[in-house]
C-alpha cells in the first residue's frame, strides 16, 4: 500500500508540473504583453521597458519559467533598485488589477469554495447513492421511476434559473433564508450554514442526477454478479447482502467520478453558482481576472484547478487501493 | 435405493424420503414469451447417496438447483411443483423461512468460483460470515472454524491463507474454499453446480474425492450438476437426465451408463473421448443445438436432433410428446421414448457391431 501511495503521489507530481509548464507557456507566449497590461493606458516607453525588466519578461522563455516555478517553491522579488515587490513563497505572481501577490487572495477565497464544495458533495454523495441504490433494489418499481424522474428533472435546469427560483422563493416570498453570502464558519457558524443553504441546494440538485443513474445502474450490474447470488444462497440476510456485498463493490466507479467533481467544485468551477448567489469564490475571481485580462490570476486560477483535480485524483486512487484489495496487491 | 413414478399432484401425504421434489416448474416470462427452463421435474434422493443431473447447457440443470435454494423468490421466475425437504416443503416458503434453511441445511457449491467469490473480502471472511449468519459465535470463533475448514479441504497453511483474496489462489484451491464454504454449517443437502468445470484433470479429480469424502464423513445428500458423464459415473448412485428443461431418462447410474435407454443418453456417451478406446477414433457429437424454451419442438422435444425418429411408425415423434416408462426388466429406471424394446436392441446390436469394426 505504502509503495503504491507513492508511485500515485509521484505521477501526480508529474502531471503538476506539466500542467504549471503548459499554463505558463499559453499565457505568456501569447501575442499579448503583459508588460503594456500591467502598466495601465497612458504609458511612456521608457516606463515599459522599466515594468518589462521588472517583470523579467526580457529574458528567455525558459528563464521566465524557471524564475516562476522557483517563485512557487522559494518566493520571488519583483523589480530592481527603485521599486522592489515582495512576494514570498509560493508565490504565483502579483495580480497586475490589484498590485498584491495572487496567491493571498486565492487563499481568501479559497474557504469559499471549500465550504461551497464539501458541503454539496456531502449530500449528493449520500443522497444520490441512497436514490441509486434504492432504484436498483426495486427495479422498474415506483420508487425506481421516482428516483430516476427526480433526478432527471434536476439535471435538467441550469444552475442560474434554478438558483434564481430558490431565492425568489426562500428568500423573497417566504422569507424562510437570509440573504445567501459567506461567512466565514470561524466567525459564526449559524450564519456560515444558513448563507449556503441555497448555493448547496442548487448544486445538489446539479449534481445529484448524475450520482443517482450512476450508482443505480453500477448497482444493477453489481447484483447480477454471482458472488451475489453467493451471498444469497450462504443465507444472508438481504440488507447484508445489498449493502456488504452489493454496494462495497458498486462504489468503485462513483468514487472515480466523485473525485473528479470534488477537485472540480474544489478549484473554483461552480462560477454559476457563485455569481447567482454573489460569493467571491475562485470561480469568481478567474472571471474577473480574465476580463481585466490580470495574467497573474489568470494563471494562478488555471493551476489551482487543475492542482485541485490532480489531487482529488490522488485522493480517489488511494480510496481505491482501500476498497479493492485487487488494486492494493498489483 | 428407491427410485418410483413420483405422483404427478400433491397426495395429501408428506414424504418419508429425505429429497423429493416432484413436478418441478420454474417458468420464466420475457417479451418473446414464456420460458419453461424447467418443466415438471420430479426426483427423489436419500440421505447419503449422490444424485447426478446430466444435460446439455440450457437444459434446466442450474435453475433446477437453484429452486431448490428458493433463490428465484423474489425474482420474475414462477415456481410451481413440490420440493420436500426433510418433511417440510420449500416452494410455499417465505424468503425468510428460507433464508434459514439456505447455507445451514441446503447449500451450494458454485461453478466458476473467481466469479462466485466475492472479490473484495479474504477468502476467511467469507467462510466466517457464512458460518457466524447460522450460529451465534464470535468472530474469532467463526475465523477459528473456517480455518479448520479451508484445512479439512487440503489448503496448505490454512491460518495463513486464510486472510488471502479470491485472487492470491489458484483454480483449484478456489474451488477448494468454496466447497469449505458450503460445507461450513454441515448442510444436510449439497448441490454441487459443474463443481470440476474449468479445473484440469488431476484437480477435477481431487475434488470429486474431496466432496465424496466429505459426504461420507457429514452422511449429506449429494446433488451433483454437471454435463460431463464421466464426473457423474465416478460419483452418482442416480443419474437424472435433462433436455429442454425435463426429465428424459432417470435411473441408477449402473443402468443408465450401462443400458442407457434414450438416444439423447446414448449421443451424450458417445461424445465422450475413452481412456481405452482408439486415440485415432473421432468424437461423436450429438447433431443439432439444444432447443429453444419458448418453443419447444412438438413431441419428443429431441425429434429434430434424433437419427432413429424414423424407426417410430406414423411420424409419432413429432406428433406425440413420449411419456415417462419404465423400462423392461426394471421397473426403477424410466425413460421417454416411443422407440420400441426390438428397434432399440437392434440399434444396440449394429452400434456394436460398428464400435468392434472400428476397433
Amino acid at each position: 500500500m505504502f509503495r503504491y501511495l507513492i508511485r500515485r503521489l509521484l505521477a501526480a507530481a508529474v502531471v503538476i508540473v506539466v500542467i504549471s509548464l503548459i499554463t505558463f507557456v499559453i499565457f505568456f507566449a501569447l501575442p499579448s504583453n503583459p508588460a503594456l497590461l500591467a502598466c495601465g493606458k497612458t504609458c511612456s516607453p521608457s516606463r515599459l521597458a522599466e515594468i518589462k525588466h521588472s517583470l523579467g519578461l526580457d529574458q528567455s522563455l525558459a528563464t521566465q519559467y524557471w524564475n516562476f516555478a522557483k517563485g512557487i517553491v522559494a518566493g520571488r522579488t519583483f523589480g530592481d533598485n527603485s521599486v522592489v515587490v515582495q512576494c514570498s513563497a509560493p508565490c504565483l505572481g502579483i495580480s497586475f488589477a490589484s498590485d498584491t501577490p495572487v496567491f493571498q487572495t486565492l487563499m481568501q477565497d479559497f474557504p469559499v469554495d471549500l465550504s461551497l464544495a464539501l458541503g454539496s458533495a456531502v449530500i449528493f454523495l449520500i443522497v444520490g447513492v441512497g436514490l441509486g441504490v434504492l432504484a436498483a433494489v426495486r427495479k422498474g418499481r415506483l420508487a425506481d421511476k421516482l428516483s430516476v424522474g427526480f433526478a432527471l428533472l434536476g439535471v435538467s435546469l441550469m444552475p442560474f434559473f434554478l438558483g434564481l427560483v430558490l431565492l425568489w422563493a426562500f428568500v423573497d416570498k417566504w422569507q424562510l433564508l437570509p440573504a445567501p453570502g459567506y461567512t466565514p464558519i470561524t466567525q459564526d457558524p449559524v450564519a456560515w450554514f444558513e448563507g449556503l443553504i441555497l448555493p448547496w441546494a442548487t448544486l445538489v440538485i446539479l449534481f445529484l442526477a448524475m450520482y443517482t443513474r450512476l450508482s443505480r445502474s453500477s448497482m444493477l450490474e453489481v447484483l447480477s454478479e454471482d458472488y451475489i447470488r453467493t451471498a444469497r444462497a450462504k443465507g444472508l440476510p438481504r440488507r447484508t447482502v445489498i449493502l456488504k456485498h452489493g454496494l462495497r463493490a458498486a462504489i468503485t466507479p462513483i468514487v472515480t467520478i466523485f473525485g473528479m467533481d470534488f477537485g472540480y467544485l474544489i478549484g473554483g468551477t461552480a462560477v454559476i453558482t457563485e455569481s447567482v448567489f454573489g460569493l467571491n469564490g475562485i470561480g469568481k475571481l478567474a472571471v474577473d481576472s480574465v476580463t481585466n485580462f490580470d495574467l497573474p490570476t489568470i494563471l494562478a486560477t488555471t493551476l489551482f484547478a487543475a492542482v485541485a483535480i490532480v489531487l482529488a485524483n490522488v485522493v480517489v486512487d488511494i480510496v481505491y487501493g482501500l476498497i479493492d484489495p485487487r488494486v492494493r496487491l498489483a | 435405493m428407491a427410485i418410483e413414478l413420483s405422483p404427478q399432484t400433491a397426495d395429501g401425504t408428506v414424504p418419508s424420503t429425505f429429497l423429493d421434489v416432484r413436478d418441478l416448474r420454474v417458468h420464466f416470462p420475457t417479451e418473446d414469451g414464456l420460458v419453461k427452463s424447467v418443466d415438471g421435474v420430479s426426483f427423489a434422493l436419500e440421505k447419503g447417496k449422490t444424485l447426478g443431473i446430466v444435460g446439455e447447457s440450457g437444459s434446466g440443470k442450474s435453475v433446477t438447483s437453484l429452486a431448490l435454494l428458493g433463490l428465484h423468490k423474489g425474482t420474475r421466475a414462477q415456481v410451481s411443483g413440490e420440493v420436500w425437504l426433510d418433511g417440510n416443503e420449500l416452494v410455499g416458503l417465505s424468503e425468510a423461512e428460507m433464508r434459514a434453511l439456505r447455507g445451514e441445511k441446503v447449500s451450494m457449491i458454485f461453478q466458476d468460483p473467481l466469479s462466485a467469490l466475492h472479490p473484495f473480502y479474504t477468502v476467511g471472511n467469507q467462510i466466517a460470515e457464512a458460518y457466524m449468519v447460522h450460529h451465534k459465535v464470535s468472530k474469532k470463533e467463526a475465523k477459528e472454524r473456517a480455518v479448520e475448514m479451508l484445512k479439512r479441504v487440503g489448503i496448505p497453511q490454512p491460518d495463513r491463507r486464510v486472510s488471502d483474496y479470491p485472487h492470491q489462489f489458484s483454480g483449484g484451491m478456489r474451488q477448494r474454499a468454496m466447497i469449505a464454504m458450503s460445507l461450513v454449517c454441515n448442510p444436510e443437502l449439497l448441490i454441487a453446480d459443474e463443481p470440476t468445470t474449468a479445473l484440469d484433470v488431476t484437480v477435477q479429480a481431487q475434488i470429486l474425492d474431496l466432496i465424496a469424502d466429505l459426504q461420507e464423513e457429514y452422511g449429506s445428500a449429494v446433488i451433483i450438476i454437471t454435463h460431463d458423464l464421466g464426473v457423474v459415473s465416478q460419483v452418482a448412485d442416480d443419474i437424472l437426465v435433462m433436455y429442454g428443461g425435463r426429465r428424459i431418462e432417470y435411473g441408477s447410474a449402473r443402468e443408465v451408463l450401462k443400458h442407457p435407454e434414450h438416444p439423447y443418453t446414448w449421443g451424450l456417451l458417445q461424445s465422450m473421448p475413452s481412456l481405452t478406446g482408439d486415440v485415432h477414433a473421432k468424437l461423436n457429437p450429438i447433431k443439432g443445438t439444444p432447443p429453444s424454451l419458448i418453443n419447444l419442438p412438438s413431441g419428443c422435444a429431441f425429434n429434430p436432433r434424433c437419427a432413429f425418429k424414423d424407426r417410430v411408425p406414423d411420424g409419432r415423434c413429432t406428433t406425440e410428446r413420449p411419456e415417462l416408462r419404465p423400462m423392461a426388466g426394471n421397473e426403477k429406471h424410466i425413460a421417454a421414448c416411443h422407440l420400441a424394446d426390438e428397434e432399440k436392441a437392434e440399434i444396440r446390436g449394429t452400434r456394436d457391431k460398428t464400435d468392434r469394426l472400428a476397433k
